[in-house]
């Protein structure tokens, strides 16, 4: 479904993410675990084009998407949980559900959408009870869910999630992770997963990548990343 | 037929090239960082890992040969620290200074993976009893096939180089139904039968994989009658991994390259061109999935040829023929390259069955002489001087009408030949002069 090939990406003149390659094949939960500043939130800001100097190539559904406008991406069904939500906080759980069908708001989109806000409320139930509340009036985890949900309000095919747990208690962590895999098993969803927290994001996925300095310095199985020194040191707290 | 691994075994090969430039980007980093060899290679010729962007950039870097390993014994091309290291295998060291292998435990799982593979190829299942009488130890033949056979969780008997009438008890009590060895020991297997008069129809085997050296089709024909069992063949090598890097399914035409951690090229011996599909010369391998022992274009020494026509068992690798010989093993007679594996054929048409044979290269004058020394069973040794002659007389004719050259031969008593497993058929005076 997302095949990166030998992909670069640079802030200005320094070259920040080199040379990646990794795929996400269709039905799969990927994930990429590496420290702070590795290039993580990066990746996923080139996957869906918000960064401007971009070498290389990324083809979603065999189409390529260097140099596709976001609202693009986001059409193409791509859709990113950003890092730290990124919530429109003056803005009700309702309205800011509805900006996330923006790049394909259309009239006939306007007769689905009541249902998808529906099939929303059923996914995240307190979301619903809180459909007018201000987004920035809600907790942690409740906004968590509505980024998540704004998400899937454009229907993607391919969703990123930045870091979704940062900042949250385990037991909400949990929750939302465990509505994410309800997700998948029942709409056949992609997800690739950038997390600082390696044993959670490994828990859930199939495949993952490890990234360091900009770099993909490894990758495998679930079995295989969690068998590997270098990766239980670094981000499993093993010895 | 059943395959191990459909997801890989069967992937198509556009998300196979996708995988193989994923691992080697990150096997190039890894050496990169890691092995002061590559590391110092890397800088020596302006080599930026981080500017691979398709499978062809591998060409940019020089082979690396087994001398470089010997150089660095023990440890030095070791990617990690020892603590990661689980096992430690070796070659040899019928050459020269042996090689030190490391793998850490994903090496091993990947490694039991690849033999799994071979073993299901060959047809076995879980339900299978399967004597492994490769050699335990150092020598990676019996701990290789042992992990990927309970992999499949078939009965293992681990019964390594007990002595041969042994092995024939356990074949036969044990009611082994699979066999893992080296076409020599097969070999043996026939002489002892003779001898002991023992048939197939009172043992259980149906299957039997060779490895560790070369054979041939006429060997295997030999054997799969006599044995009343199927012979496929399959390909490793210690510094690689050992066995599990390539092997026949049950159509048995060629060998196929677990590509999603091997990269196969074929290389012309001498001036190290690469050569195109098809065409016959030295294999030179890439691991991309290793970690305590990877290699970069590794050559193999093994003479054989690459098949990019997929296979009718599904399996979408590429394929590599049977070896052929040895690149050591090859002889140049005036001018003219030979192989073992091509008086094998010769010998075992004419005496009828795989002998044990030497052949003696020497130079008189500025021509290149060859002596082959075959032993014939006592039977024959013990018969007319005319059929001597006439078997003499036969090889000097075919090996004149198939090689264009005529040699001298000499047939001996059995089990005068003394021959180790691995060790050349050649004995190349001209290199001691």
């Amino acid at each position: 479904m997302l095949k990166i090939r030998s992909l670069k990406s640079y802030y200005e003149s320094i070259c920040v993410l080199k040379a990646i390659s990794l795929h996400v094949g269709r039905g799969e939960i990927v994930t990429l675990i590496g420290a702070n500043g590795s290039g993580k939130s990066t990746l996923l800001k080139t996957i869906t084009g918000l960064m401007d100097r971009v070498e290389g190539s990324i083809l979603f559904e065999d189409r390529e998407i260097v140099g596709t406008a976001s609202s693009d991406i986001v059409k193409q069904g791509i859709a990113l949980v950003p890092e730290g939500r990124q919530l429109f906080s003056p803005m009700s759980v309702m309205d800011n559900l509805i900006l996330g069908t923006y790049p394909s708001y259309s009239i006939k989109e306007r007769k689905n959408l009541q249902q998808k806000v529906e099939w929303i409320y059923e996914l995240f139930p307190i979301l619903g009870e809180r459909k007018k509340q201000l987004a920035g009036t809600l907790s942690g985890g409740e906004q968590q869910m509505l980024s998540i949900a704004r998400a899937l309000m454009s229907s993607p095919r391919l969703l990123l999630l930045d870091e979704p747990s940062m900042g949250l208690a385990p037991k909400i962590v949990e929750n939302i992770f465990e509505t994410l895999m309800e997700l998948k098993e029942k709409s056949d969803l992609t997800i690739f997963l950038v997390e600082q927290n390696a044993k959670l994001a490994l828990d859930v996925s199939e495949r993952g990548y490890v990234i360091e300095t900009g770099q993909i310095i490894l990758s495998g199985d679930r079995d295989e990343l969690m068998n590997n020194k270098e990766v239980l040191r670094a981000y499993l707290g093993g010895e | 037929m059943p395959i191990w691994n459909e997801k890989f075994e069967t992937m198509p090969h556009e998300e196979l090239e996708q995988e193989q430039l994923e691992r080697l980007q990150q096997t190039l980093g890894r050496v990169n960082r890691r092995v002061s060899h590559y590391h110092e290679l890397f800088n020596k010729i302006g080599f930026d890992p981080l500017e691979v962007t398709s499978l062809e950039d591998l060409r940019k870097i020089p082979f690396t040969t087994k001398e470089t390993l010997r150089i660095a014994y023990p440890y030095d091309m070791f990617a990690v620290p020892l603590r990661e290291v689980v096992r430690m295998q070796s070659t040899s060291g019928t050459t020269g200074q042996p090689i030190i292998v490391g793998y850490t435990h994903n090496d091993i799982d990947h490694w039991s993976e690849l033999t799994a593979r071979v073993l299901t190829a060959a047809g076995v299942t879980k339900d299978d009893i399967i004597q492994i009488s490769f050699p335990y130890g150092l020598f990676t033949g019996g701990l290789g096939f042992h992990y990927g056979a309970e992999l499949i969780g078939a009965s293992v008997i681990p019964s390594s180089d007990t002595d041969i009438e042994n092995q024939v008890a356990i074949m036969r009590d044990y009611r082994t139904t699979v066999l893992c060895c080296a076409p020599t020991f097969a070999a043996m297997l026939l002489e002892i039968f003779d001898e002991k008069s023992v048939t197939p129809a009172e043992l259980s085997l149906s299957r039997a994989l060779f490895g560790a050296e070369s054979w041939n089709e006429s060997f295997r024909i030999e054997i799969e009658e006599k044995l009343q069992l199927s012979v496929t063949d399959n390909y490793g090598l210690t510094e690689v991994m050992g066995p599990g890097v390539s092997y026949e399914c049950e159509e048995k035409k060629s060998l196929h390259i677990s590509e999603d951690h091997f990269i196969p090229e074929i290389i012309d011996p001498d001036s190290g061109e690469i050569l195109p599909e098809g065409e016959k010369g030295e294999l030179v391998l890439t691991t991309i999935t290793k970690e305590g022992y990877p290699l970069i274009r590794y050559r193999t020494g093994d003479i054989t040829s690459l098949i990019a026509e997929p296979c009718v068992c599904g399996r979408g690798f590429i394929r590599m023929s049977r070896v052929l010989g040895r690149v050591d093993d090859m002889i140049i007679l005036n001018g003219q390259n030979m192989f073992p594996t091509q008086f094998e054929q010769i010998l075992t048409y004419v005496v009828g069955k795989i002998p044990s044979y030497q052949l003696l290269v020497d130079r008189k004058g500025n021509i290149d002489q060859l002596e082959i020394q075959i032993e014939v069973p006592q039977d024959i040794f013990n018969d007319e001087v005319k059929t001597l002659n006439r078997i003499e007389r036969d090889i000097v004719r075919d090996v004149k009408e198939k090689l264009d050259f005529v040699p001298k031969v000499t047939l001996v008593e059995p089990r005068s030949i003394v021959r180790k497993m691995k060790q050349s058929r050649v004995i190349d005076l001209r290199k001691t002069e």
